[in-house]
């Protein structure tokens, strides 16, 4: 008997919940089993497979990687409260972690140590074109000389001579060349392009025409 | 009827919480080369928490951290020896490892990975493991 009322008490709840999730739905629940038009699929929902905003910086516990059960886990520092004060970005952490660095918001060490070993910061900007209408790519030695060392990169991941190094967007996606540290310093999307893609083609710049276009003969 | 009710609940539970998944801080790191097959909770390293107090090169230049989720072998005995997280985490730059569920905190079962990275987002869901499963 008190299984009976366990398991009636689970279905009311589920109900409850089912309820408060789609509550449009509840609104006419009748109409809905008279006729199949006023049925909607659960497929058409906005922005269905797009992160949430409210998601952003969770805190451990309720982040879903960390193991809320484990003591461990409340102890950790949230995200949030080191951002505090910040500037902000739109990817990644939501930090915008070069301008922190260069406002002086952040001291991070250049050594284990010694906290007054100051970083050998290159100030040399490489140009690279592209091929394609997006603007061509800056690449600022200065900020990422200031986090790394130079044997970071040279020689293994980019051979440090001109034209030597053949770099593609499929290969940075697939975690190459500089997709070896867009995991962490900061995810390519949408919003990022622009990061890299920064200088601007010439104002005569014409995108080149394909082989297939040029040797059409209905052209 | 009771067990079913039970199941019913906690995949319900289960659904509820599979969103969650997506909540967690850009780079965060799930190292689980060994520690399910020890009984431990996998390692998570939280990059925005060290790169505040660290540049990276410290790490990943002087300490010898690859570039490659779980590509380091980590061991207990290595991190008490002082290599990776034991040049640190000895009680006189950090705290020491006796505190294992500081970093042992991921939830049980975890692959590997990157939280957030590209090429887990388009390529591969989650890192392959180290060592290929026994047959």
């Amino acid at each position: 008997m008190k299984t009976k009322y366990f398991f009636l008490s689970v279905l009311a709840m589920t109900t409850l919940l089912v309820v408060g999730f789609n509550a449009q739905a509840a609104q006419a629940p009748l109409k809905e089993v008279k006729s199949a038009k006023g049925k909607v699929s659960g497929a058409n929902i906005f922005n269905r497979l797009l992160k949430k905003d409210e998601q952003r910086n969770a805190a451990p516990a309720e982040d879903g990687i960390h193991d809320s059960a484990n003591d461990g886990t409340h102890v950790l520092q949230p995200p949030l409260i080191a951002y505090d004060g910040l500037p902000t970005s739109e990817f990644g952490n939501y930090v915008d972690w070069v301008k922190s660095l260069d406002d002086g918001l952040l001291k991070p060490r250049y050594d284990l140590i010694d906290p007054t070993v100051e970083p050998l910061v290159m100030d040399l900007d490489i140009v690279r074109e592209v091929k394609a209408s997006m603007p061509d790519v800056v690449f600022p030695h200065k900020p990422h000389t200031q986090w790394l060392h130079c044997s970071n990169c040279h020689p293994k991941i980019f051979i440090p001579q001109r034209k030597a190094n053949v770099i593609s967007m499929s290969a940075i996606l697939l975690g190459q060349k500089c997709g070896v540290c867009r995991k962490v310093s900061f995810p390519i999307t949408t919003k990022s392009c622009t990061k890299c893609h920064s200088k601007p083609k010439p104002a005569d710049w014409k995108p080149p025409k394909s082989e297939a276009s040029l040797t059409n003969p209905w052209r | 009827m009771f067990k079913s009710a039970m199941v019913g609940l906690l995949s319900m539970f289960a659904v509820l919480m599979l969103p969650q998944a997506a909540q967690a801080e850009y780079a965060d790191v799930v190292i689980n080369n060994y520690a399910d097959a020890a009984g431990m909770r996998p390692v998570v390293f939280p990059h925005w928490y060290h790169r505040i107090r660290f540049r990276c090169k410290v790490c990943h230049a002087d300490l010898g951290f690859k570039f490659k989720a779980g590509g380091n072998k980590i061991t207990m005995a290595k991190i008490i020896d002082g290599k990776f997280c034991g040049a640190c985490h000895n009680g006189e730059i950090s705290w020491s490892v006796e505190n294992c569920g500081m970093c042992h905190s991921g939830v049980p079962g975890m692959p590997t990975q990157i939280h957030g990275s590209t090429v887990q987002r388009l390529v591969a869901p989650t890192y392959k493991s180290l060592d290929k499963p026994a047959k």
